[in-house]
């Protein structure tokens, strides 16, 4: 940590703890709306968005470079791919397992939980998918001129 | 509350035309972006009124309620406002790239060097 | 009146989302008022500011505009689309030909084909599970446009001849 990175955090006390108090609730809020989507307002896409601001919060008043540490370029370029895999990957398991693309119901047994099981998975890719793109563009902003 | 019927539409057919107008109309890049989000959001406003049933209800379905509003334009349109975020954010990507190219986000300046090169 | 300050531009379109966000739940669109607020009101002003600090926060005050071509534009536009409307059903009709198409059929089957109770998530992820995984590609897509274009920040430094001396 630079000399000017040890000022800014002294100055902005306030920012710092307020933001590190509220971190947590706003990564526990982005998992209900995930979790929570199939019941009310809410699903993968919103999850998200506020999983990602999560950590767009933390690099406005850490820095990036710490933000970076907390999560690395790797893991958010791989979650990019991994979320549309997910999704896609569900279409062809639903292929292989005999029914057309993306119709969930030969997931399981019975075809409701199929379907549960389908949109979990599916709302699940969207959500990584979301958060990862939010994070990597933010980052490709707030990155930009800083060498 | 009573709306005169095709008052609604009116409104966002003025709102889409600011965006517009403020598309064509101004020379900084970042306002032209801002003028198309204006625009983006009366397209969506646009749909979701057409979704809207009188004495209707958010779709989400519960024991004692009989009318929901139509979920389909709200499916599409959840989807593309995340969409449009990302594609902005292509827009601001680019903006930022020519203010490097050319040390300006003026469109007729950029056009004047252009032409001068 | 002309705001030349570009960072309160940015901060009016916050609140402006924030008002769309308000009015998506005045019509029953609680899904939509719920995103517009994450993303329009949150990310997208973010992203802006982030421009802002990577440009420039103030409008040339010689910038020109093209006024009479672009009120003419958008008056005849606009009068054009509201001819357009004179044949649309009024706002909140019941009767409309957009509710009695696969709408109802949405509402009344997705209790017993799908078994949760927001049909919106139902549409989205099942019903319509093409458009969903298409837009997913898209927001990959611009993901990656946006590592493409200004990804890597720091080839600058090798280069050094611009941008240094504007911080």
């Amino acid at each position: 940590m630079s000399l000017s990175d040890i000022r800014f955090m002294r100055r902005k006390v306030v920012l710092r703890v307020v933001s590190k108090i509220l971190i947590p609730f706003i990564l526990l809020f982005g998992l209900y709306v995930q979790w929570h989507g199939d019941f009310g307002p809410g699903g993968g896409f919103q999850a998200g968005v506020i999983f990602a601001s999560a950590f767009i919060l933390y690099a406005l008043i850490f820095g990036v470079e710490q933000t970076r540490r907390a999560v690395p370029a790797w893991v958010t370029r791989s979650g990019l791919a991994v979320g549309v895999l997910l999704y896609a990957g569900v279409g062809v398991a639903t292929l292989l397992l005999g029914e057309n693309f993306l119709n969930y119901n030969a997931l399981a047994s019975d075809p409701i939980q199929g379907q549960h099981l389908g949109i979990l998975l599916v709302e699940l890719g969207v959500g990584i998918t979301v958060c990862c793109a939010m994070i990597t563009i933010f980052i490709a902003f707030a990155g930009r001129g800083r060498s | 509350m009573e709306f005169p019927g095709l008052l609604v539409y009116w409104i966002i057919v003025v709102l889409m035309m600011m965006g517009l107008y403020i598309v064509v109309a101004q020379n900084n890049l970042v306002k032209k972006i801002v003028g198309l989000n204006v625009f983006q959001v009366s397209v969506f406003l646009l749909y979701i009124t057409m979704g809207k049933i009188a004495e209707g209800t958010a779709p989400i379905l519960a024991d004692e309620i009989e009318i929901y509003s139509n979920p389909l334009p709200h499916v599409l349109i959840l989807t593309a406002i995340v969409v449009g975020v990302a594609t902005t954010s292509l827009g601001l990507a680019l903006v930022v790239r020519i203010h490097e190219a050319y040390g300006s986000i003026e469109d007729d300046e950029i056009l004047e060097q252009e032409s001068d090169a | 009146m002309r705001i030349r300050n570009l960072f309160s531009v940015v901060i009016l379109t916050g609140v402006f989302s924030l008002l769309g966000a308000a009015i998506y739940v005045i019509m029953d669109a609680v899904d939509v008022a719920f995103t517009e607020a994450a993303v329009g009101a949150g990310v997208s002003t973010v992203l802006m500011l982030g421009t802002l600090a990577l440009t420039t926060r103030e409008e040339k005050a010689s910038s020109s505009r093209r006024v009479l071509p672009a009120a003419l534009l958008s008056l005849v536009t606009g009068a054009i689309l509201i001819y357009g409307t004179l044949d649309m059903p009024d706002y909140g009709d019941g009767r409309a030909p957009i509710h009695l198409h696969v709408a109802p059929r949405y509402l009344n089957d997705s209790a017993q084909e799908i078994d949760i109770p927001n049909v919106v998530t139902s549409v989205l992820a099942s019903y319509r599970g093409y458009d969903t995984l298409g837009e997913t590609f898209v927001i990959f897509t611009a993901a990656m446009g946006v590592l493409a274009i200004i990804g890597r920040g720091r080839r600058r430094r090798k280069s050094g001849t611009t941008g240094e001396a504007d911080k």
